[in-house]
This record gives C-alpha cells, sequence and structure tokens, in this order.
C-alpha cells in the first residue's frame, strides 16, 4: 500500500503538489444575439483554493484565455503583377479561432515558459494550427498577418495587466466580446502559473447564440433556402411597392 | 442605433445603412440605374462580406426597381414589349453569368476579375457617353445644323432577320440585338453583382437607338426579373442574402428613387446623361487606383467555403 502511494506520488507530482486549485465563475454563460446586440463585457471571478500556506513558495499569477470557435482560413497575399497587385501566394490555415482574447496579471514571456506554452497552447501563435503552406516560402509571415488583421478587427487581443490579483487569492477581470461574434462556443482557460509552468487549470464555456428573429431568419436562411429567398423577395417587392404609393399619395394632399 | 445582421454577422448602424440606401436610391430613379455598381462597394466599404454585399444588393435593387418602375408605368415610358424581349436574354445570361461565377470561385481569383470587370466596362462606358453628351449638348446650342438625326442607317443592325415593332420605342427592327444585350447584360450583372443598367442603358441608346424617355423605365423593368433571378441563385446556393440588410437599404431606397425620379424628370436628357458619365467614371477612377496602388495591407484573411 505504502509502494502503491510512492509510485502514485512519483508518477502524479503534480497531484501531490495540488494544495492550489482554482474556484471560478462567470458573470454569465450565455450571450443571446439580438438584432440590437452590440457586443458584450463578461466578467470572469474566481478565487485560488488552498490545502496548506503557500508563503514560502514563488507568487503566482493567472492567466485567462478566451476562444471563439475555430474554423480554417485562407491567407493570400497580394503582389505586384505586371502593373496590378493582385493576390499571388495563399497558405492554408487548418484552424484559427474566430475570437481570441488573452488576458493575464503579469507580461506573458515573464510568467509562462515556453514548454508550458506549447504544451497548453495559450498565446496566439500556439492557437493557430498547422499551416499548410505548400511551396510558399516565408509561410510564417502569413500567420503575422492573419494575427495582425484579427488584431486590427478587435477578434484578437492580448491584456497584460488586464487581471487583478489580490493577496494571491482572489482575481477577477473582464472580457470584451465584440458585437460581430459568431454563434459557437467560446472556451475560456483560467490557468494559475507560478515559476513559468503551470499549476491548476480551469475550463467552462460561453454559448454565444443568436435568439428571436435573429435566430428565425438564420435558420431558415439555411434550411429553407428556397422559401428565404422569396420571402426576401417578396419583402422587398411590398417594401417597393408601398413606399412609392405613399410617396405619390403624399405628393397629391 | 447598432443593429446585428444575421446573415452578415455584423453590427452596423441602422442609420448609415438608411442613408446609403437612400443615396444610391435618389441615383437609381434619376438614371435608370440599379445603383449596385455604388452600392456593393460602398458595403465592401463599411465592413459587410463581399458575397453578402454582392447577393443582398441583388435584393435591394429588386426593391428600388420596383418602386422606380411603378412610377414609370404611370408616366407611360415603359416598353413592355422590349422589356420582355431584353428577359428573355437576361434570364439565360444570369444563368450562365452564375456558371462563370462558381468557375472564376474555384480558380481563386474570382475578386480580381469582378474588379478588372468593373474597371473596364465603367470606364469604356463612361467614356462614350461622356464623349456623346458633350456632343449633343454643342449641337442643341448650335440649332441651325439642320434635322435632328432620327432613324438613321445602324448598318448591321437593320440588316437582322425576325423584325418586329416596338410602338412605345418607336422602332421596327431585328429582335436579336436586344437579346443579345439582354443576355451581355445579365452574364455581367450575375458576375458583378449588379443591375446593370449602366451597361444597358447606353446599349439601348446607341445601339438600339431607343429614345431616351423610354430607355430608363424598360431599363428598370428588366433589372427586375433579372436580379429578383440572381437573389434566388444566390440564396439557394450560397445563403448569402441578408433580409434585414435588404429591407434598410430599400426603405431609404424606394424613398430616394422616387425623389430622383423626380429630378430625373425635370432635367434634359443630355444633362442627365453627361452626370451619369461623370459618376460611372468616377467609380471606374476609384476601382482603378485600388488596382495600381500598393495596398496598405498586402494580406487578406478568407474562410473557404461559405463566408
Amino acid at each position: 500500500m505504502r509502494v502503491l502511494l510512492f509510485v502514485l506520488l512519483i508518477l502524479f507530482p503534480a497531484a501531490a503538489a495540488a494544495q492550489e486549485s482554482i474556484v471560478a465563475d462567470l458573470s454569465q454563460r450565455r450571450v443571446a444575439i439580438t438584432t440590437d446586440f452590440t457586443g458584450s463585457e463578461i466578467l470572469i471571478f474566481g478565487a485560488v483554493k488552498r490545502d496548506a500556506p503557500s508563503d514560502d513558495l514563488e507568487p503566482l499569477d493567472v492567466i485567462i484565455t478566451v476562444s471563439g470557435p475555430p474554423s480554417p482560413v485562407t491567407v493570400r497575399r497580394k503582389d505586384k503583377i505586371a502593373i496590378i497587385w493582385a493576390n499571388r501566394d495563399e497558405v492554408e490555415i487548418d484552424s484559427a479561432p474566430s475570437f481570441y482574447a488573452i488576458l493575464s496579471s503579469g507580461p506573458i514571456e515573464d510568467i509562462l515558459s515556453e514548454t508550458e506554452d506549447l504544451r497548453h497552447k495559450i498565446t496566439k501563435e500556439q492557437m493557430i494550427r498547422s499551416v499548410d503552406a505548400g511551396d510558399v516560402p516565408n509561410a510564417a509571415s502569413f500567420t503575422d498577418a492573419l494575427i495582425r488583421i484579427q488584431r486590427a478587427n478587435g477578434a484578437f487581443y492580448a491584456d497584460e495587466d488586464a487581471v487583478t490579483f489580490d493577496e494571491q487569492t482572489l482575481f477577477r477581470t473582464t472580457v470584451d466580446l465584440p458585437a460581430n461574434l459568431t454563434e459557437g462556443d467560446y472556451r475560456t482557460q483560467i490557468f494559475l502559473v507560478r515559476d513559468g509552468s503551470v499549476v491548476s487549470k480551469f475550463e467552462t464555456d460561453i454559448a454565444v447564440q443568436k435568439v428571436g428573429l435573429e435566430r428565425f431568419l438564420y435558420n431558415l436562411a439555411h434550411n429553407q433556402p428556397l422559401i428565404y429567398g422569396l420571402m426576401s423577395l417578396a419583402i422587398a417587392i411590398i417594401a417597393g411597392w408601398l413606399a412609392s404609393a405613399l410617396f405619390s399619395a403624399f405628393r397629391r394632399t | 442605433m447598432q443593429i446585428y445582421l444575421p446573415i452578415a454577422e455584423v453590427s452596423v448602424n441602422a442609420f448609415l445603412l438608411l442613408g446609403l440606401g437612400g443615396f444610391v436610391g435618389v441615383l437609381s430613379g434619376m438614371f435608370g440605374v440599379g445603383g449596385g455598381f455604388l452600392m456593393t462597394p460602398l458595403l465592401f466599404f463599411i465592413g459587410i462580406p463581399p458575397a453578402v454585399a454582392v447577393a443582398t444588393e441583388a435584393n435591394q435593387i429588386v426593391a428600388s426597381s420596383f418602386s422606380g418602375v411603378l412610377a414609370h408605368l404611370r408616366r407611360k415610358s415603359v416598353d413592355l414589349k422590349m422589356g420582355g424581349v431584353l428577359l428573355i436574354g437576361g434570364l439565360v445570361g444570369a444563368g450562365l453569368g452564375v456558371v462563370l461565377f462558381n468557375y472564376l470561385k474555384s480558380l481563386g481569383q474570382v475578386d480580381l476579375l469582378v474588379r478588372l470587370c468593373y474597371v473596364v466596362f465603367l470606364g469604356v462606358v463612361g467614356a462614350l457617353m461622356f464623349v456623346e453628351s458633350l456632343n449633343a449638348i454643342r449641337r442643341s446650342k448650335r440649332p441651325a445644323t439642320g434635322p435632328v438625326r432620327r432613324n438613321r442607317d445602324r448598318g448591321w443592325v437593320s440588316k437582322l432577320p425576325f423584325k418586329t415593332r416596338f410602338r412605345v420605342s418607336g422602332l421596327y427592327i431585328s429582335v436579336i440585338p436586344p437579346i443579345m444585350v439582354g443576355l451581355i447584360v445579365g452574364v455581367l450583372a450575375a458576375i458583378m453583382g449588379v443591375g446593370g443598367g449602366f451597361i444597358m442603358v447606353p446599349a439601348m441608346i446607341y445601339l438600339l437607338g431607343m429614345p431616351t424617355k423610354v430607355v430608363v423605365g424598360t431599363s428598370l423593368f428588366q433589372i427586375i426579373f433579372v436580379t429578383a433571378f440572381t437573389t434566388l441563385l444566390h440564396a439557394t446556393t450560397n445563403f448569402t442574402v441578408d433580409v434585414v440588410l435588404a429591407v434598410l437599404l430599400l426603405v431609404g431606397g424606394v424613398i430616394g428613387a422616387q425623389i430622383g425620379t423626380q429630378i430625373g424628370a425635370r432635367m434634359k436628357a443630355e444633362q442627365l446623361r453627361i452626370l451619369l458619365a461623370g459618376m460611372v467614371l468616377l467609380v471606374c477612377g476609384k476601382l482603378a487606383l485600388d488596382l495600381l496602388i500598393q495596398p496598405a495591407e498586402l494580406y487578406s484573411i478568407a474562410s473557404p467555403g461559405g463566408h
């Protein structure tokens, strides 16, 4: 029995050292996209649960990531062909999140080691997977471009002092979800980091979904495209006729 | 007031869309063009995905053209027979255009080709109209230069078979040229995501010799059906018609079109033509510059399959 415990301790040192775990929650786990949706701000908060005091250990840091549903992306680069700027080289990226926020209580490169980043896929560069470059030279510049464009769109962002971390125990932050959000589950991960490595991890999802009229139109357009198309035409023609009739009635008076 | 568009999946200002619709609607009513060649690039600029912009624009043109054509029907300035003949060509052309569009899409260069189409056609049509209208204005200023040339010999056009009388237009010509005009405009309309009025209006005036007064109403009449057909094709194959976006654009658009028709009725045909020519050349110049000047961001992202 004692031998077994010893083996377990060697095999799972993390489990043995896991005097620290995360207790966390979000202000909302569902985001409803309504017609007047202009984005959403979600509060993420929690505490570090300890079995023993950690006074003699290195201080902790918190990294929180929120990532939108991943999808394949094509990145194209324009080149001068004769006198015209046109798309030439392209790189297929197997999977990139539609949204990515990384919030932390300190600079990522100081608090997280590269091996741990690789293992847990924390920074943006790690989230963008498997570049199929083919024979395109300098494929990395395409990944950089994707990050640059998405950052300009507000879809990717990083904030290195967004997480307030009080007394090495209580932490909280807010994440801004932009107005042009796509549907799906937004994976939220909270990492507790000490000395460059992750000591504890907490995961949950934020469900982003269209509701009401938005939901109805989206479903109709994809499930009954012909009816949706005819409906769009009918609405267009009725509105056109109505406005015309109203306008001429207005002019006659 | 921000509004979230269900198909485009972006949030935009509702008043901006209403304003855009109204502005393009005025031009649509004045010149008898659908306004797609202006609206589609404008929608790109405010961040609507191109596929959605093109498909939704077709839907919106249906509405603005419908209200425009009602105003023209009341003034009896629509040649329904000519419109029907143009339409036969237009529907066949739109079908061919969508097939061609999907082929170019598979080659991955559809964006460039659409832009080149714009530059070439807007440039040629705009320049031709500009020169013609200038000459017409110069002629009208010197009234003593003999009778107005009407029913002049149009060379090969008058030698074709299947001649029919188009009473409203005062023409007795073969049905082949109108069908060909409709066909070419249909192909271009499907590829460029426009109604095609800016090509059809000059073709009707210069190639078919129709009087300017009926040209606007007749082209609107034909555009309604061709764009309705295009809307259905986009809705069923690409799922990119955003009805909320279309409604906002058309509410502004139909009111604008009514105002535009009133303005158009009070202006001389030559003035109308030279204004349209200027407009066409302006858009052409902007698109040409975009192709020639090095863009600030060389890279672009797109999700394969869908928007």
